[in-house]
């Protein structure tokens, strides 16, 4: 019986649960003439819920570990000197042959005798399971129904037991995000430890040279993985990227909520906020097509080489994407600062700039602050614009309109083409990822703080 | 010492004049400001978009040729197809199968291109010019010709019109991509083949036309005109779907439980704060999660959109789950209230009452996360798919790359003056699926919107 | 509608020496005969919604008049029409004729910066900048360059900070947040705020509403001290205080002024039914 055939006839159980839980509580409730508890709806649902999730689970739990029981179950049957004989690999290619021989699949060459054996075993091992499977989940599944249709009076609070399930199960869901956390944490942390097991910490992160060499080429820990070089790139294109977008947005924002008329801010401001749902690999392109090219043109009327990939121009297209983020960040914290204020400036004679100035930036500070903290986040942790326009060039300088790197660059330049997970090569990836989101999880941290606080401010 | 009152006005009403002019330069100096940075942040979306349109526009449409083909019995020799006999194993028929094909292979498909070729410029082609002719026609066109035999082996012997691709260099060359007056040397075509484009040109039989290519064919590196995008958008297709099957699910659910049943206690400010720093996690550390858990750990296939979705899924339910909360939080509470009022529990009243009215919101911010996560490119490079794969995915376990993928490998092809427009191709493909979303999300917005 | 009640030409009323309060409390009123304010069939609207009818009103030199009327009848509107705060609502529209000393306030050439140096305003909730007590009173001074040196700015501060009656209470943490005072105080603070710019005519939105009684009693001094060199105009939905404080009392309703007088008169002998009925509190 395949799988799919043993949920249809779990669910078909259920139905069929539910249809008995419904019909027995009715008559429960017209043959003693009293009032149900629930109505009986609920009583259905339980009766269902008793017969499927107990019988699910066992069918999980089988799913995940009965293929690796098979195994070793034939893998034990195979002559000792011959499984003693074969590589990890190698074993690996004769259980998939095995595999495709007890299917019916057959390989070239039709197998080995001891292989037909095994695929025998394999395929008989395989009915059993399947048939012990289904026999089994199904007895759980109408013991449970018969439990739960046994328990069926009024005083049971079935809509309160099915409202549990239904708080579990919620709950459960949102245990998942914490779950992501931990599993970021852990994995990055795993990983990390392993490469500083090659490389002594010191030198990862005070180190000033990049230079990791390839581990195919038998480099291990002999190449050079200093963190400084990436992470002065990537403050070079933040940086950068925060001076272009910080202006433009604030005084975008500002501009908006202060002086555009009606008409204008509802055409500007979709389009301009066109601009977050853009992908970065778009981004990327333009730097790369545009930007970059442009500056260089610039940079030839002036009379200076300009390089067409640079912090320069990864830093321009970063910013441009980070425009309508901090204008719509900062659009929110300056609306939120009271009319009353405003008018207490005009009041006294204020001109409007003077009173945005003067009075609502000063009070808007901390929130401005925080979206201007989340902006560096964004800009730390962007990769696809630096990977295509920043240069890839992991030196210390400090000429933004040459080629850097950055972390993120690095993470995607150690971790594509050959993954192997034993090598620093690879693994330096993790530590830098781990780097990354300690960082951005400080300034993160730091920016809802100080948001919440002035939020608290004019509540 | 103090002044009196009056003195102070009088005072007071000539220093104000005299600072006024100045006061009101400024104040026109900052509007000024304002507005500079409101048309720098249009005239950017701007430049943006012509520059994308203008270049990828043009790739829609790509250089074809419209040639007579002879299916020559003398060059296709080979004996019918193989049927499946009764009784026989797949494994023995696959076989036979195989030879077949591979004799199939072996035929000289090339060779009646170039003649077709020859016929249309009328004239004998040297061995020696034959490289020139063959840079005409995109490489894949013979693998083209051949699958079209295996459809329909009834062609044996037909003279047929082809609608063939020509070779990348050659679209470049019609549409004036690169520089004519280039010296030979730093030409790609060479003259001949030049010469030759010229007179198909003038025959009609090499012209401009839509490019289906680039919708039903996969990436190619060897016959780069035919590259497509179908590969590519059925694995975004896939992820999209498991994102769509796990994230809104899941996402609405914590959101139920966060915003109408949690109680005020540390973990669920710590679920809350966690929820808020997840959703500003740079994308990449998800992938980084994705190659160590998933495929590291958990030992899933590389490449794969399944990952890739859960990857996606896990990016994208920080969204969702804001957003169904912002849209549960709306629900004025008077609503629960009164369904409470009348009997109803809890779970009825939110699932009943409450959640119907939210549906829009909920509906809105899931299909944002959905596109956001369309066009996310970073963590899929760390699960390998930005590998090559030539066949179209037919599951999402199958070896797979995705939209915005395949515009990262495309940009960075050495054919940088073909492959400029067909990335931009690609991106306005991608933008319009996103954009057809965020339209879809508004849409539902303003269909639903309801004022409390 | 009764438009004699209210003649623009009518002559300042007060004119007894004494006038005998409900409180008991006694007052020297003073010869007030310069117009300083004058409305002129003032109408406002806010989008399509009339709220105020085309109003006439003089408003005298030195002189505390108070507005009264139910609420939502348009007096918080037209007194934001005197310095031209209803400029800052997109939608508020503003038509007739108001002058000060003559000029017209709505005219095309009119600054309005220097038209509130001239007119303050003072708003129903306190709402002090959220800058040190000091930074708050010098905002305006420094805003009009006032000051030439810190000095004079010290002056100023403490002279306004006096004038409020605020100087002993806050003098030795001049540096602490304006926001950190209580409500009283804060009401204060903003006069003192308004009154360092020196202005002719102080507008007061309902100054003590968010006050209890002793920080209103306080206020309602101080206003009397001000009335001495100030213009006051101020609304008060309290007609203990209109009584207590305001040389004459003007009272609205639904967006007309029904009627203004001296204050005695309007609460001992109104002229209009509808202010009897309002302050004899059938309404409001
Ligand atoms: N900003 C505004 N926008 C629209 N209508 C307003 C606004 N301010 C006041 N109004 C309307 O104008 C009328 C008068 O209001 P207001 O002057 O505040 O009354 P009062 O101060 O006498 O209580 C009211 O009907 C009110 O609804
Ligand atoms: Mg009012």
């Amino acid at each position: 019986m395949s799988n799919l055939a043993l949920i249809a006839m779990l669910l078909m159980l259920m139905a069929l649960a539910y249809h008995l839980g419904l019909t027995r509580s009715r008559a429960v409730a017209s043959h003693r003439d009293v009032r149900l508890h629930s109505r009986p709806g609920y009583y259905g649902t339980l009766v269902a819920l008793w017969c499927g999730l107990p019988a699910f689970a066992l069918f999980l739990l089988w799913s995940l570990f009965a293929a690796q029981l098979v195994d070793t179950l034939v893998v034990q049957q195979l002559p000792v000197d011959l499984v003693a004989s074969l590589s990890d690999r190698e074993l690996q290619t004769l259980m998939r042959r095995i595999a495709a021989l007890a299917d019916g699949r057959g390989v070239a060459g039709g197998g080995s005798p001891e292989e037909l054996a095994a695929a025998a075993h394999m395929a008989r091992l395989e009915t059993i399971g399947q048939l012990s499977l289904a026999a089994v989940t199904a007895v759980v599944a109408v013991v449970g129904l018969v439990f739960a249709r046994r328990r069926i009076s009024p005083h049971w609070q079935a809509r309160n037991h099915v409202e549990r399930v239904i708080t579990i199960a919620l709950g459960a869901s949102s245990a998942i995000a914490i779950f992501t956390t931990i599993g970021i944490v852990l994995s990055m942390l795993g990983e990390a430890l392993r490469f500083f097991s090659f490389i002594h910490p010191a030198d990862f992160f005070f180190g000033t040279v990049w230079n990791p060499r390839f581990s195919s080429a038998g480099a291990g820990a002999q190449g050079q993985f200093g963190l400084l070089p990436l992470l002065w790139g990537t403050l070079m294109v933040s940086v950068i990227a925060l001076l272009v977008a910080i202006p433009v947005g604030l005084m975008t924002a500002i501009y908006m909520a202060e002086y555009a008329s009606p008409w204008l801010r509802s055409v500007a401001k979709p389009i301009i906020e066109i601009l977050a749902g853009i992908p970065t690999i778009v981004y990327g392109f333009f730097a790369l097509t545009v930007i970059g090219p442009f500056l260089s043109m610039l940079g030839d009327l002036v009379g200076i080489n300009i390089r067409t990939t640079s912090a320069m121009t990864a830093g321009i297209a970063m910013g441009i994407m980070i425009i309508p983020f901090v204008s719509s960040l900062s659009d929110d914290i300056i609306t939120q600062v009271p009319k009353s204020l405003r008018d207490g400036a005009l009041g006294l004679g204020a001109t409007k700039s003077e009173t945005i100035r003067q009075v609502v930036l000063p009070a808007a500070l901390p929130g401005i602050v925080g979206a201007f903290l989340l902006a560096a986040s964004r800009a730390i942790g962007e990769t696809m614009i630096v990977v295509l326009a920043a240069g890839n060039n992991p030196v210390l300088h400090a000429n933004p309109f040459e080629a850097v790197s950055t972390i993120t660059v690095t993470i995607v330049n150690q971790l594509t083409g050959d993954m192997d997970f034993a090598s620093p090569q690879s693994l330096v990836a993790f530590a830098l990822g781990l780097t990354l989101f300690v960082i951005t999880l400080g300034l993160n941290v730091i920016a809802l703080v100080v948001v919440r606080k002035y939020r608290q401010q004019y509540e | 010492m103090t002044l009196s009152i009056e003195q102070r006005r009088e005072h007071r009403l000539t220093t104000i004049e005299k600072s006024l002019a100045r006061r009101h330069r400024k104040e026109n100096g900052f509007r000024r400001l304002g507005l500079a940075a409101v048309l720098a942040g249009l005239t950017l979306v701007t430049i943006l978009f012509a520059s994308i349109l203008t270049k990828g526009i043009p790739a829609f449409w790509q250089a074809t040729l419209y040639t007579e083909i002879h299916f020559d019995p003398e060059v296709i020799d080979l004996p019918p197809a193989p049927v499946r006999e009764a009784g026989e194993t797949p494994y023995a028929f696959n076989e036979r199968h195989t030879q077949w094909m591979t004799q199939v292979g072996l035929v000289n498909w090339q060779s009646l291109i170039d003649a077709s070729l020859e016929r249309a410029l009328g004239e004998e082609v040297e061995p020696r010019q034959l490289r020139d002719l063959r840079a005409l026609v995109a490489s894949g066109e013979r693998y083209a010709l051949r699958d079209r035999f295996i459809a329909d082996p009834s062609l044996l012997g037909d003279t047929v019109t082809i609608k063939m691709l020509a070779g990348a260099d050659v679209d470049v060359w019609v549409k004036g991509n690169i520089d004519r007056d280039l010296p030979d040397a730093r030409q790609q075509l060479s003259p001949q083949s030049r010469a030759w484009i010229d007179v198909l040109q003038d025959e009609d039989v090499l012209r401009q036309s839509f490019s289906t290519a680039l919708f039903v064919n996969t990436d190619s590196r060897s016959s780069l005109a035919s590259a497509g995008l179908a590969g590519a958008f059925m694995g975004s297709l896939f992820m999209m779907l498991v994102v769509i099957a796990l994230s809104v699910p899941i996402g609405v659910s914590s959101a139920i439980y966060l915003e109408e049943f949690a109680p005020k206690n540390r973990l669920t400010d710590l679920i809350e704060i966690n929820i808020n720093n997840l959703a500003a996690v740079p994308s990449i550390v998800f992938g980084l999660l994705g190659a160590s858990i998933f495929i590291g750990y958990l030992g899933l296939p590389i490449s794969a959109p399944l990952v890739g979705g859960l990857v996606l899924t896990l990016m994208t339910l920080p969204t969702i789950i804001i957003a169904t909360r912002a849209s549960l939080r709306s629900i004025p509470p008077s609503i629960r209230q009164a369904a409470l009022g009348i009997g109803a529990s809890r779970v009825q009243t939110v699932f009943h009452h409450v959640l119907p009215l939210a549906l829009p919101g909920i509906l809105t911010g899931s299909i944002l996360g959905v596109a956001q996560a369309l066009g996310e490119t970073a963590p899929l490079l760390l699960i390998g798919m930005n590998a090559f794969v030539a066949n179209v995915p037919g599951t999402p376990l199958e070896q797979s790359t995705a939209l915005p993928v395949q515009i990262y490998l495309w940009q960075g092809n050495e054919l940088r003056n073909f492959f400029e427009a067909r990335t931009s191709a690609a991106i306005i493909v991608l933008l319009g699926l996103m954009l057809s979303l965020n339209a879809l999300a508004i849409w539902l917005r303003k269909k639903f919107e309801t004022r409390w | 509608m009764d438009t004699s009640t209210h003649s623009p030409s009518q002559a300042p009323s007060a004119a007894t020496p004494s006038v005998s309060l409900g409180n008991g409390e006694s007052r020297i009123s003073r010869a007030k005969d310069k117009v300083k304010l004058k409305a002129e069939s003032v109408d406002v609207f806010y989008g399509d919604t009339q709220a105020i009818k085309s109003i006439d009103l003089d408003i005298f030199e030195n002189e505390v008049l108070a507005f009264i009327g139910p609420s939502g009848c348009g007096k918080s509107t037209f007194l934001r029409c005197l310095n031209r705060m209803n400029d800052t609502i997109d939608i508020c529209r503003v038509e007739g004729r108001i002058t000060l000393d003559g000029k017209d306030i709505y005219a095309p050439e009119r600054d309005v910066v220097l038209l509130r140096a001239q007119v303050g305003i003072v708003f129903q909730k306190p709402n002090p900048f959220p800058k040190s007590i000091y930074e708050n009173i010098a905002y305006g001074p420094r805003l009009h360059g006032l000051a030439k040196r810190k000095a004079e700015l010290d002056d100023i501060v403490e002279s306004s900070l006096r004038r409020a009656g605020l100087w002993e209470e806050v003098k030795d943490r001049l540096d602490k947040p304006g926001t950190g005072l209580s409500g009283g105080q804060q009401q204060r603070l903003c006069i003192a705020r308004t009154v360092a710019v020196s202005p002719d005519v102080i507008l007061m939105d309902e100054p003590c509403s968010a006050l209890d009684p002793i920080a209103t009693a306080k206020v309602e001094q101080l206003i009397d001290e001000l009335s001495e060199s100030y213009t006051i105009v101020m609304v008060t939905h309290n007609m203990q205080q209109a009584a207590r404080v305001a040389d004459r009392t003007a009272f609205f309703h639904m967006g007309d002024l029904v009627e203004v007088d001296s204050t005695d008169n309007i609460f001992t002998n109104p002229q209009d039914q509808r202010t009897h009925d309002y302050i004899t509190g059938r309404f409001g």
